[in-house]
């Protein structure tokens, strides 16, 4: 049955009908229909957030954490634009959000209307696909195709634009089972390439396993099978920085995080292998390092949702298009029913072979003196934090790196952090995104005091909403991934890399209402982070760390996997002209 | 050497070798994509080449099927088979693009491009370009005492080759549509 009501009812009525019970968002002239009906009804909450790039970056979070589509509103013009940055996050590492948009009425598009702005154009880029309705009755399928869209195959970024008319004016409202689409990915992975990569797994000496977002991407089934895989094989198991949970920190075969900033044993377990399994990974440039060095003697196999993302920097031996989770389901029970075998010997004398790298310790540091080292803060953040039901986001930077190096993740959806647009401001703001889906849960945003200021309003936010986030910045009173790269490469030129008028964050948190905690003693540390977990309300901590940490190991821009530096005694020029103009 | 005594540094590699070793050959494709005939849909594709890189060197585009809202797109594109391959996984994500066929490896298939021609000029010259048009099989569809129009239609090698007979026989203008290519045989790509 089609009912008829107004554009701005059936906006509320569509993200009722497809299970939405949160939206972030910021109200403008041009969407006041829509927030006069979110006025007048109790099933979908409002988040006033205090920037639209907020509002975008907590539906990220939100979505992470619950595998969800996250919902943003915004109002047209400067609305829309702000909104461009969560966007192009989102695409990058596949989240599904929807963002609705205001837009001047239809009879005044393309005459520079007061806060017109051309967002189905600007968008176009960031967004896996965008609308811009100019009838009303079109509406309720655009909203329950838009759904479809953001959740379907590779999930991504959706935005509907919705001109000021469309919005009064009333109409048919499709319901969500008259929803026509011919976007229909294939999920299911081809059956021959399966068998040889079940066959390739019975014979590899050096296997291993390196998995991505996409894992956590395909829902929590992708993550259990790909534990019991891992299981049953024995293989070793790396990730990327967006996988870091589908496999647990604490499991047998974990190498750790594999990359640029990765471990140690993952990267040369990465280089050294003979089949390398990518399980929704995108053989991304922080991964491969130089690609004419990569992995040189593997076979390689790919399972990925996108087509585009086979064969675009590596070729691969055994491409097998489809959704994680359908592929690996396949793939267990063709290895089981061809007997479960693998090289035994050859496994190993791999593992004897990881087990000597390992003993390198490449996250090793020592903590002397009176200064606290960044590593020491988020080790003991980890054992403090471990037991709780917890969930970590992060800005950028070196903070980050070594959250995803200190940090143990036993979970999918824990973990939220910008990985492939690396959007200093995201972790704030996407901090409030997953405490609003886990109001009880203990959340923490580990940041860089840099990153930080860049969405600082959203403190705002925590207070009116009583979010009790804990917001964990590592101050080096530096832009330490930047000053790291200035001194690796710019003969220690430090321009315009240091955090110059901070302000005193115990009192800005004060003036928010929240609470302020600084410490700079590490043998105060351990009270003050359980004191930031107790209290009952938002907390920023401000840890004042060692200013000229650097972030180890690290393969250097144009290196492969087995030229990593360890340590500052490496780095002397480490990274040519060649590996220079590479970011 | 670092404390792992492995070498370093021992590359010349530049940023611009950093390439796998896929095959460096260009081929020429031409490439069928079915879409939905909705506003936005030629930028999407055109955003696309624009914002990867990817070469165009000829696109046309009209709507084919009024009811099903489908319009056709050919476009002309060169590249490595890598990037060919890109390209063609690219365009699949649009989320209004139907399929994408490359005739150029999905059996023979035939490709036409319409141009028009306005030649200037007296006397011997205006007979000399009659001539040859009629060589080409062009026709005259507009004719003042100085000028002709020329209307030609053929594979753009013939068109290059018509156009660059009537340059010194006083070409003045030329306005080409683009390839235009259907698969040859029974089977249909909609």
């Amino acid at each position: 049955m089609t009912k008829a009501m107004t554009g701005a009812k059936m906006v509320v009525q569509a993200l009722v009908d497809q299970g939405v019970e949160v939206v972030f968002g910021y109200p403008g002239g041009a969407v006041l229909p829509i927030y006069d009906e979110i006025f007048q009804q109790n099933q979908i909450k409002h988040v006033l957030v205090r920037h639209e790039q907020g509002a975008v970056h907590a539906a990220e979070g939100y979505a992470r954490s619950t595998g969800k589509v996250g919902v943003a509103l915004v109002t047209s013009g400067p609305g829309a634009t702000n909104a461009v940055t969560g966007l192009t996050d989102a695409l990058l590492d596949s989240i599904p959000i929807l963002v609705l948009t205001g837009q001047v009425p239809t009879f005044m598009i393309g005459t520079d209307a007061f806060q017109e702005a051309d967002t189905v154009g600007i968008t176009r880029a960031c967004t896996k696909h965008n609308w811009l309705v100019k009838e009303t009755d079109k509406l309720g399928q655009t909203l329950h195709e838009a759904f479809h869209v953001a959740t379907s195959g590779r999930p991504g970024p959706v935005l509907i634009d919705i001109p000021k008319d469309v919005q009064f004016a009333t109409g048919k409202y499709a319901q969500k089972t008259q929803m026509e689409t011919h976007y229909q990915p294939q999920v299911k992975g081809d059956l021959d390439a399966i068998k040889e990569l079940a066959l390739a797994m019975e014979t590899a000496k050096r296997p291993v396993f390196y998995t991505g977002g996409g894992v956590v991407n395909s829902g929590t089934a992708a993550s259990q099978l790909l534990r019991e895989l891992v299981e049953a094989t024995g293989f070793p198991i790396t990730s990327t920085l967006m996988g870091l949970g589908a496999y647990p920190a604490s499991g047998e075969n974990w190498l750790g995080m594999l990359g640029m900033h990765g471990l140690y044993e993952a990267n040369m377990a990465m280089h050294d292998c003979d089949l390398m399994i990518n399980i929704g990974a995108r053989f991304d440039d922080r991964i491969t390092g130089r690609l004419d060095a990569f992995s040189p003697k593997s076979k390689k196999a790919h399972i990925d949702i996108d087509a585009s993302s086979i064969n675009k920097v590596i070729h691969v031996d055994i491409p097998i298009l489809g959704d994680v989770a359908h592929v690996l389901e396949d793939l267990l029970k063709v290895w089981k029913a061809n007997g479960r075998k693998t090289d035994k010997e050859g496994l190993s004398k791999w593992w004897d072979q990881i087990n000597e790298w390992k003993k390198v310790d490449c996250l090793s540091f020592k903590q002397e003196g009176k200064i606290i080292k960044p590593q020491y803060a988020l080790q003991r953040l980890e054992a403090l934090t471990k037991k709780h039901d917890r969930y970590i986001t992060t800005e950028v930077g070196q903070h980050q790196m070594w959250a995803a190096q200190y940090l143990g993740f036993e979970d999918p959806n824990r973990w939220m952090t910008s990985g492939g647009l690396g959007t200093m401001g995201y972790g704030h703001p996407a901090s409030i995104g997953v405490q609003m889906a886990h109001p009880d849960a203990l959340v923490i945003n580990i940041a860089g005091e840099a990153s930080w200021l860049m969405n600082m309003q959203e403190l705002g936010t925590s207070m009116q909403y009583r979010l009790n986030t804990k917001q964990f910045i590592l101050n080096n009173e530096r832009l330490g991934m930047v000053r790291q790269w200035q001194e690796l490469l710019h003969g220690e030129r430090y321009s315009s890399s240091w955090s110059e008028s901070l302000p005193d964050f115990v009192k800005l948190a004060e003036a928010f209402g929240a609470k302020g905690i600084q410490c700079h003693d590490p043998d105060a540390l351990d009270d003050a982070i359980m004191e930031m977990i107790t209290y009952d309300g938002p907390v920023l901590f401000d840890c004042l760390v060692e200013k000229h940490e650097n972030c180890f190991p690290m393969i250097p821009s144009g290196k492969p996997h087995n030229e990593m530096l360890l340590g500052d005694a490496d780095t002397k020029g480490a990274i040519k002209a060649g590996g220079a103009v590479l970011v | 050497m670092s404390p792992l005594k492995l070498k370093k540094g021992a590359s010349s590699h530049s940023a611009y070798d950093l390439k796998t070793p896929f095959s460096d050959t260009v081929e020429r494709h031409t490439l069928a994509v079915i879409v939905e005939n909705e506003p936005g849909v030629l930028a999407r594709v055109i955003g696309l080449f624009a914002g990867r890189g990817y070469n165009i060197e000829s696109l046309t585009v009209a709507e084919i099927d009024h009811t099903g809202h489908l319009s056709r797109i050919t476009i002309v594109t060169s590249g490595t088979p890598q990037i060919i391959q890109q390209i063609k996984s690219q365009l699949g994500r649009i989320i209004t693009v139907h399929s994408v066929n490359d005739l150029t490896v999905e059996g023979p298939s035939v490709e036409r491009e319409l141009a028009l021609l306005k030649v200037t000029g007296k006397g011997d010259q205006r007979i000399e370009a009659i001539r040859l048009a009629d060589i080409f099989r062009a026709s005259v569809v507009d004719s003042t005492l100085e000028s002709f129009v020329f209307e030609i239609t053929g594979t753009p090698e013939k068109i290059d080759a018509f156009a660059d007979l009537m340059r010194p026989l006083g070409l003045q203008e030329v306005a080409r549509t683009g390839v235009a290519a259907l698969s040859r045989g029974p089977d249909a790509h909609v």
